[in-house]
């Protein structure tokens, strides 16, 4: 079952006091993110209903937000998930080749996660490090002038779980 | 040198805390602002200074400030656009995580003038860790008596909220925005009416980009005659330019707006010139909605005048010869650049972030992503490139909100433009999956474009 802890439930609360009374569905998307990092990197079925039962909303006001927006993980993912940037301005810095090489890296395709569960490759669209491209992001970081080499070592960092996500 | 009004202090050792910015002049517009202004006299200072919109739009500030409703006991609120989606604009970023004091001062003050003591910043969900600097900014700034209640004695309250989004484009459109700031799917609202009658929770609302706010500060410091006597004509005051692509120097510029296009792109102040020795093929100069510019038709107007990097000239010749300022999203491409590949690229992006209302935006942008993936494998026929240019047409001017006009600007300005190379690709299919069009004709001055 899942339910917050005190402490997130304390930041719920945070979140929903920020909103006139009576609008509280406002807090719907921070409330998801919170939902999100505290369950497991997705938002299974059985927690966006618990987030409607929270934020006294019907389960479809969760279902039809959690759907839009592309940083809500609607299946499991892995441990680390490489958002690689591959919009115009990252693809004249040599995106397509990055996404590739990692890829070809893990044995994964874009959308895909590994059979051991530590890494998942996901493409994404103008993430605004255009300047640093190409670039990744990893947990709640951007990992920026990307080459071959300075992949492989983020994958060895990913390895020895000395990654800070947050 | 250009004169820095956003910037001047973004590389001062501890800006981002409130002692360091307040030692350094912080938080003085708010003193000025609340203590010897009134809400009426601060908005005519921002009409005064000519502050055009910084988020692309370019609409006056002030005059959208003077549109906002005050009907009798109804709440107002001012919400700070930091969805900063726009493909080559990194620049409210760049401000927010170096000195996001500013954005906060500016906050202050706007809120005051605007009546609003509930104030929220819609910050793109990516940015983070962007969301921990502005809310450790928020605390200082309370701690310090220049925000929650009675600020710096005056009986003005306010408060600052951020709230994350979560990955969606459509969200920096300001009625998309308002949607999911109430915990919505990010599509736009029909207008009338406007937000600033019925905007978040049908409250009078004012939307404004980061930068826009950010330049309060100035503005009020300075006052607004002598804001606008920086830069040329209506392209007042200082703006953010956030460099990217092939350059030897990509980052993000505050210039004043009286600076050519070449010399931004080739000075050592700004780009440093192109990157590996190459030559300019074309450029996108205001974010990936505008239309892109073969080098002829960048560096000078279509009436051989040399082109500024302001407002006016940057979209001197209309969508037939010019482009736009836009976001400020300065993307440039080298002769080794496919524009085809690259429009690809720019279509894709805007079929993935249609919000799917409008039908001529949800299925256009999928056909035009269709066929432009055709012309760039090999697998295009020379009737795609028109039906492109009829799609693109069919979009425009008939979806609710501006995305259907931002998905169909780049597709019409490279064929427009780059006609010669589209048929290229159709005409040799084999030999266009193996090297690029290259330079060709773009870079001459004499080329005259079609259409």
């Amino acid at each position: 079952m899942v339910r917050f802890s005190e402490e997130q439930m304390t930041e719920f609360k945070r979140l929903v006091a920020r909103y006139p009374e009576g609008k509280q569905k406002s807090a719907l998307l921070p409330v998801l993110h919170l939902a999100q990092d505290s369950f497991g990197g997705w938002l299974s079925s059985e927690t966006m209903d618990y987030v409607a039962e929270l934020l006294q909303i019907t389960p479809i006001e969760v279902y039809e937000v959690a759907t839009f927006y592309s940083m809500y993980n609607l299946k499991p993912v892995g441990k680390y998930m490489f958002e690689v940037c591959q919009t115009g301005p990252c693809m004249l810095k040599g995106s397509d080749d990055i996404i590739a090489y990692i890829g070809e890296k893990l044995g994964i395709k874009p959308g895909e996660t590994t059979q051991d569960g530590m890494f998942t490759l996901k493409t994404v669209e103008c993430l605004g490090a255009c300047g640093y491209a190409p670039m990744m992001q990893l947990g709640k970081h951007y990992r920026e002038h990307l080459t071959k080499e300075s992949v492989d070592a983020i994958i060895d960092e990913c390895r020895k779980t000395a990654v800070n996500l947050n | 040198m250009s004169k820095k009004l956003l910037l001047e202090k973004a590389h001062v050792e501890g800006i981002r805390y409130f002692d360091v910015y307040r030692r350094e002049g912080g938080y003085r517009s708010v003193e000025k602002a609340l203590k010897e202004m009134s809400p009426e006299a601060i908005v005519e200072e921002v009409k005064k200074s000519g502050l055009r919109g910084r988020g692309g739009a370019g609409f006056p500030a002030g005059m959208k400030w003077s549109f906002i409703a005050k009907p009798e006991g109804v709440p107002r609120h001012l919400v700070c656009n930091a969805d900063e989606s726009e493909p080559g604009t990194f620049k409210d970023r760049y401000l927010m995580e170096f000195i996001p004091h500013l954005l906060i001062e500016g906050l202050i003050v706007s809120s005051f003038a605007l009546g609003s003591n509930d104030t929220y910043i819609y910050i793109r969900g990516e940015y983070a860790w962007i969301v921990n600097i502005l809310e450790q900014a928020i605390n200082e700034a309370k701690n310090n008596g220049f925000l929650g209640k009675n600020i710096l004695g005056t009986g003005f309250d306010c408060n600052i909220h951020v709230q994350r989004g979560a990955g969606a484009y459509i969200c920096g459109e300001e009625t998309a925005l308002i949607e999911s700031l109430e915990g919505k799917r990010g599509n736009p609202r029909i207008k009338p009416p406007f937000p600033a009658v019925k905007g978040v929770w049908d409250r009078p609302t004012v939307v404004n980009n980061v930068e826009t706010l950010a330049a309060v500060v100035p503005i009020i410091n300075m006052g607004g005659d002598e804001y606008a006597k920086i830069g040329v004509g209506r392209s007042t005051g200082t703006k953010l330019i956030s460099a990217c692509g092939n350059i030897n120097k990509p980052g993000v510029y505050e210039i004043d707006m009286t600076i050519s296009v070449e010399e931004f792109i080739y000075s050592d102040e700004y780009c440093g010139g192109i990157a590996n020795g190459k030559k300019l093929k074309a450029c996108i100069p205001g974010g990936s909605s505008v239309p892109i510019l073969p080098a002829n038709l960048l560096l000078k107007t279509a009436k051989g005048e040399t082109r500024y990097m302001n407002y006016e000239s940057l979209a001197d010749g209309g969508f037939a010869t010019g482009s736009m300022m836009g976001s400020g999203g300065f993307i440039v491409l080298d002769e080794d650049q496919c524009v085809v590949r690259h429009t690809l690229s720019l279509a894709r992006f805007y079929r993935h972030e249609s919000c799917g209302q409008c039908s001529p935006c949800r299925e256009g942008t999928g056909w035009m992503e269709k066929i432009l993936k055709n012309i760039e494998y090999g697998k295009g026929k020379m009737s795609d490139i028109d039906l492109l240019w009829d799609i693109q047409r069919k979009i425009e001017g008939n979806t609710i909100c501006p995305l259907g006009d931002a998905a169909a600007w780049p597709v019409a300005a490279a064929i427009r433009h780059f006609r010669d190379e589209f048929e290229w690709h159709v005409l040799n299919p084999e030999e266009s999956q193996k090297r690029n069009y290259g330079l060709a004709h773009y870079a001459d001055p004499i080329h005259v474009p079609v259409g």
